[in-house]
C-alpha cells in the first residue's frame, strides 16, 4: 500500500499527458527519419527511437521508476537474456558458414 | 488511506506488490515470446536485406502510423484511468477505461482492413502470387502475418481483460483501495503497446 | 485458538466436511497440488517407461524384431516427448517444489495458489493431448522430441497435437516459475534472508528464472513450426527461403537451458540430503547458492553445442564450445562441496542418502562425458551416436532420476506420515544401480564405435552391446517396480510417523507437523540461524 501512495505522489494527469506528447513526437521523428536516406544506420536509428519510446512507457506509464528495485531487476534480466542470445545467434550468421 | 485500508480490508493474504511482481514476471515471458520472433526477423532481415527493403514498401506507412498513434493514446487513457481510480474518481476512471476499449477496437478494425486489402491482392502465405516472389519477400510477408497476427491476438486478449475490468469497476469489486487488478490489466495493455512500438518501424518503416 | 487447531488438521484430512475427488482436483493447497502432480507424473512416467522398454526390445537383435521402422520412430519420439516434457522438466519443481517450497520458507502457501492449480490443469491437459496424439488416427509423431525442420513440416503423423501438447506444458511450466519466484521474494518467514534459505529453495529459484526466460522461446518456436505446417509461411522451410539451422538455434535456446531446469532442482535435493545424513553443516553454502545462479546464467550461453555438425560458422562453434567448458565449473563446485561435506561426517546410509550418493556417482559420469562432447573435434566424431544417448541418460536418469528418488525417500514420511521399508528400498536402489549401468554404459562404447542414435536397424558388430543394454532395461524396470511397490506398501501399511523430524534435518519443513496441517503452521516460524546448523559435529571437526 505504501507503493500506491508513492504512485500518487509521483505523477499527475499532466505528467502522463506530457509523456504521451513525447511519444507522439518520437513517432513523428521515426516516420520522418524513415523518409531520409540514412543508409546502413537507418535500422539502428529506428531501433534506438523505439527503445527510447519503450523506456518512456515502461518507466512512466508502467511505473517502473517508482516500483522497488526488484521490478527493474526482472526487466534487466530479460533484456540481458535477449541481448546475449542475439549476439550469440549472430556469431553464427555474421561469420562464414562451413 | 493506509489506516482506512487496514480497517476496511483486513486480509493478511493480500499482497499488491507481490501481485504486480507476478504480473511483471509474466510480462517478461510475453516479451521473450515476441523476442523469439524478433530473433527470426533479425536473422532474415540480415540475410535477405534487399528483399525485406522492397517488400516493406508495400505496407502502408500511413496505416501503421495511425495504428501507432491509436495504441499510444490508448496507453495514455489506461494509465490515466488507474490514476483516476487512485484519486477515487470512479466515473472518470470508467470513462477512460471505456475509451481504451474503443481505441483497441479501432486498432483491430484498422488491422482488419489492412489485412483484407493485402489478401484481396493475393498477398498472403501460400498464395500463387506469393509463391512467385523471391524467397526474401515470402519470408517478409510470412513474418508480417505471423507477428502482427500474434500481436493482434494480444490486442484481443487485452480488449477482453479491459472489458472485464470495466465490469469489475461497475460492480464495485475494483475501487479506490483495491485496484491491483486494474493496475495489472494496465501493465498488460502497455506491454501490447511496447511490442507494437517495435513491430511498427521494423515492418512499415525500413523501406 | 482452539477452533483453529480443530479445523487445521492434517492436509490429508477433510476440510469443513468436504471430501472426495473434488476436494483434491480443485484444491488450491500447495501440498495437495503437489500430490496431484505426483499422481499424474507417475502415470505419465510409467507410459514413458513402457515406450522405452518397447524401444529397447526392438533393438535386442538386428533387423525387425517386434515392430516396423515407422512405429519404432514413434516409440522414440513419444518416449522422448513424455519423459522430457511430462516428467523430467516438471518433476521436481512441480511435486517437491510445490509441496516443500512454502514449508521451507515458512509460508502458508505459494504466492498465487489459484494460478498454481491452473498450472496443474494445464499440465494435465498437455499430458492428455500428448497421449491422445499417440492413439489418434494419423499415427504418433515420428520426428524425435526435437521436432527438427524440415522433417517436422513434411511428416504426415500427428505432429500438430504433439506441438500443442508441448506448448501447453511450457505454459504450465512458466506459471510454476512465476509463482515460485514471487513466493521466494514475498513470502519468506521473518528472519529468513536469502542466504538463510535452504539450498533446494535456491535451486528452485534459479530454475524459476530459466523457466521464465527460456520457455517462451520454445513456445513461439513450436507455434512457428505449426504455422509453417498449416500455412507454408516459409519461416523455416528451406524451399521457401527459411533456414532450418535457425530452427535448431531457437529450439536449443530453450532446450539447452531446459537441461538445467531438469538438473538444478535435483542438485538442490542432494544439497538437502547430504548434510542431514552426514550430520554436518553443508560445506560452502554461499558457493552452492551462487553456483545455482551461475549455472542458470552460463547455461543460457551454450545452446549451439548441440549443433556443431549443423553447418554453423566456425567462430560460433568455437565460442559455444568455450562456454560449454565454462558451465562445467559451477557444476563441479557443487560436487566438490558435497564431497567436502561428507568428509569427516557421521554418515548413515539411509535410503535417501543412497540415492543421493547414486546421483553424485552417475552425475559425474554424465558430466564428464558431457565435456568430452563439448570439445569440437571429438564432437564431430560422436555427434548423433549412442555416446550422446548414454551421456544424457546418465545426466537425466542418473542425475534427475536418482535425485527424484532421493527426494521421494527423503520427504516421504513428512508428506504422508508413514515410513517405507528401508531394507527393501536399499534392495531397490542397488538393483537400479546395476540395471542402470547395464542399460546405459554399453551405449558409450557402441557410440564411440560409431553406432548412430535413433536407427531402427544396426550392423551385427553392435549386437552384443544392444543385447546387454536391453537386458539392462529389464533390470531397471524390475528395480523401479521394487521401489514403487515398497512405497505403496509403506503408504498402505507402513509404520506411522508422528514425530516432526524423523531424519534429524535442520531446515524449516522439519519443524512443521507430520503430515503438515492445512495452512502449514499454527504460528509462522521465525528463522534465526542458517539452514544447516549441525554445530556439535562441526565442533568435533575443529578439535581434530
Amino acid at each position: 500500500m505504501a507503493n500506491s501512495e508513492q504512485e500518487h505522489a509521483h505523477i499527475g494527469y499532466g505528467g502522463y499527458t506530457l509523456i504521451w506528447l513525447g511519444l507522439l513526437a518520437l513517432t513523428a521523428l521515426t516516420v520522418t527519419a524513415a523518409g531520409v536516406n540514412l543508409g546502413n544506420v537507418a535500422v539502428a536509428v529506428t531501433i534506438l527511437i523505439a527503445t527510447v519510446k519503450s523506456y518512456l512507457v515502461a518507466t512512466i506509464f508502467m511505473h517502473l521508476k517508482i516500483e522497488s528495485r526488484l521490478f527493474r531487476v526482472v526487466v534487466y534480466a530479460a533484456i540481458f537474456f535477449i541481448v546475449v542470445s542475439i549476439i550469440l545467434l549472430f556469431s553464427d550468421y555474421t561469420f562464414l558458414r562451413e | 488511506m493506509a489506516t482506512e485500508n487496514a480497517i476496511a480490508h483486513h486480509d493478511e493474504h493480500r499482497d499488491d506488490e507481490g501481485s504486480r511482481i507476478g504480473m511483471w514476471l509474466f510480462l517478461v515471458t510475453e516479451l521473450l515470446l515476441f523476442g523469439g520472433m524478433f530473433f527470426v526477423f533479425a536473422v532474415y532481415k540480415y540475410v535477405h536485406y534487399d528483399a525485406f527493403h522492397l517488400a516493406s514498401k508495400e505496407l502502408s506507412a500511413l496505416v501503421g502510423t495511425i495504428n501507432t498513434i491509436v495504441l499510444l493514446t490508448s496507453s495514455l487513457t489506461i494509465a490515466l484511468s488507474i490514476k483516476a481510480m487512485e484519486d477515487g474518481r470512479k466515473t472518470l476512471s470508467l470513462v477512460l477505461q471505456s475509451t481504451t476499449l474503443v481505441f483497441a477496437l479501432v486498432f483491430l478494425v484498422n488491422k482488419y482492413f489492412e489485412w483484407s486489402a493485402k489478401i484481396s491482392h493475393g498477398t498472403y502465405p501460400g498464395s500463387e502470387e506469393m509463391m512467385s516472389r523471391p524467397n526474401g519477400e515470402i519470408l517478409f510477408f510470412g513474418l508480417y502475418y505471423v507477428m502482427t497476427g500474434l500481436h493482434a491476438l494480444h490486442v484481443i486478449v487485452g480488449l477482453i481483460i479491459i472489458a472485464v475490468m470495466i465490469l469489475f469497476t461497475v460492480r464495485g469489486s475494483i475501487d479506490r483501495d483495491r485496484h491491483v487488478h486494474l493496475v495489472n490489466a494496465g501493465l498488460y495493455w502497455h506491454l501490447v503497446d511496447v511490442i507494437w512500438i517495435f513491430l511498427f518501424p521494423l515492418f512499415y518503416l525500413i523501406a | 485458538m482452539d477452533a483453529t487447531t480443530h479445523t487445521n488438521g492434517s492436509y490429508l484430512s477433510k476440510t469443513g466436511g468436504k471430501g472426495g475427488i473434488r476436494s483434491w482436483i480443485f484444491s488450491t493447497d500447495h501440498k495437495r497440488i503437489g500430490l496431484l502432480y505426483f499422481a499424474s507424473l507417475a502415470v505419465f512416467f510409467s507410459v514413458g517407461v513402457v515406450f522405452g522398454l518397447l524401444m529397447r526390445l526392438e533393438l535386442i537383435a538386428p533387423g525387425p524384431t517386434i515392430t516396423d521402422a515407422q512405429t519404432y520412430n514413434s516409440f522414440f519420439t513419444v518416449h522422448g516427448v513424455i519423459m522430457i516434457f511430462l516428467f523430467v522438466v516438471p518433476g521436481l519443481p512441480a511435486i517437491f517444489g510445490n509441496f516443500f517450497l512454502p514449508l521451507m520458507i515458512g509460508a502458508k502457501d505459494v504466492a498465487f495458489p489459484r494460478l498454481n492449480l491452473l498450472s496443474w490443469w494445464l499440465y494435465l491437459a498437455g499430458g492428455l493431448i500428448a497421449l491422445a496424439s499417440v492413439v489418434m488416427p494419423g499415427g504418433a509423431a515420428d520426428t524425435g522430441w526435437t521436432f527438427y525442420i524440415p522433417y517436422s513440416v513434411r511428416s504426415n503423423t500427428n505432429v500438430i497435437p504433439a506441438l500443442i501438447a508441448a506448448f501447453i506444458l511450457g505454459f504450465s511450466s512458466i506459471l510454476t516459475g512465476v509463482n515460485f519466484i514471487t513466493t521466494v521474494h514475498r513470502m519468506r518467514a521473518p528472519g529468513q534472508t536469502f542466504f538463510k534459505m535452504p539450498l533446494f529453495v535456491w535451486a528452485l529459484y534459479s530454475t524459476g528464472w530459466i523457466q521464465l526466460l527460456a520457455t517462451p522461446i520454445i513456445g513461439i518456436t513450436l507455434v512457428m513450426v505449426g504455422v509453417e505446417r498449416l500455412l507454408s509461411v516459409g519461416i523455416f522451410d528451406p524451399s521457401l527461403g527459411g533456414d532450418p539451422v535457425l530452427y535448431q538455434h531457437l529450439f536449443w535456446i530453450y532446450s539447452h537451458p531446459a537441461v538445467y531446469i531438469m538438473i538444478l532442482p535435483a542438485m538442490g535435493v542432494i544439497s538437502e540430503v547430504i548434510p542431514v545424513f552426514a550430520r554436518r553443516t553443508i560445506f560452502g553454502y554461499n558457493f552452492i547458492a551462487y553456483s545455482s545462479l551461475a549455472i542458470a546464467i552460463f547455461g543460457s550461453l551454450v545452446w549451439a553445442h548441440h549443433m556443431f555438425t549443423a553447418g554453423m560458422s566456425g567462430v560460433a562453434a568455437i565460442a559455444f564450445s568455450a562456454f560449454t567448458f565454462l558451465v562445467a565449473i559451477p557444476s563441479a563446485v557443487k560436487v566438490f562441496n558435497w564431497v567436502a561435506t561428507l568428509y569427516k561426517g557421521s554418515i548413515t546410509l539411509e535410503p535417501p542418502m543412497l540415492f543421493a550418493l547414486g546421483f553424485i556417482f552417475h552425475f559425474l559420469i554424465g558430466g564428464f562425458t558431457g565435456l568430452v562432447q563439448g570439445a569440437l573435434s571429438v564432437n564431430l566424431h560422436i555427434h548423433d551416436t549412442y555416446f550422446i544417448v548414454g551421456h544424457f541418460h546418465y545426466v537425466m536418469f542418473g542425475g534427475m532420476g536418482f535425485g527424484f528418488l532421493a527426494a521421494t525417500h527423503f520427504w516421504f514420511p513428512k508428506m504422508f506420515g508413514k515410513m517405507y521399508n528401508h531394507k527393501r528400498a536399499a534392495v531397490g536402489f542397488w538393483t537400479l544401480v546395476v540395471g542402470f549401468n547395464t542399460l546405459y554404459f554399453p551405449m558409450f562404447v557402441m557410440g564411440w564405435l560409431g553406432m548412430p542414435r535413433r536407427y531402427y536397424d544396426y550392423l551385427p558388430e553392435f549386437h552384443t552391446y544392444h543385447f546387454i543394454s536391453t537386458v539392462g532395461s529389464w533390470i531397471v524396470a524390475l528395480a523401479l517396480l521394487i521401489i514403487l511397490v515398497n512405497l505403496i506398501l509403506g503408504l498402505a501399511k507402513g509404520e506411522r510417523v508422528r514425530e516432526k523430524n524423523p531424519w534429524g534435518g535442520e531446515t524449516l519443513e522439519w519443524r512443521a507437523d507430520t503430515p503438515p496441517i492445512h495452512e502449514n503452521w499454527e504460528e509462522i516460524p521465525v528463522v534465526t540461524g542458517g539452514p544447516y546448523d549441525y554445530k556439535r559435529n562441526d565442533e568435533n571437526e575443529s578439535t581434530t
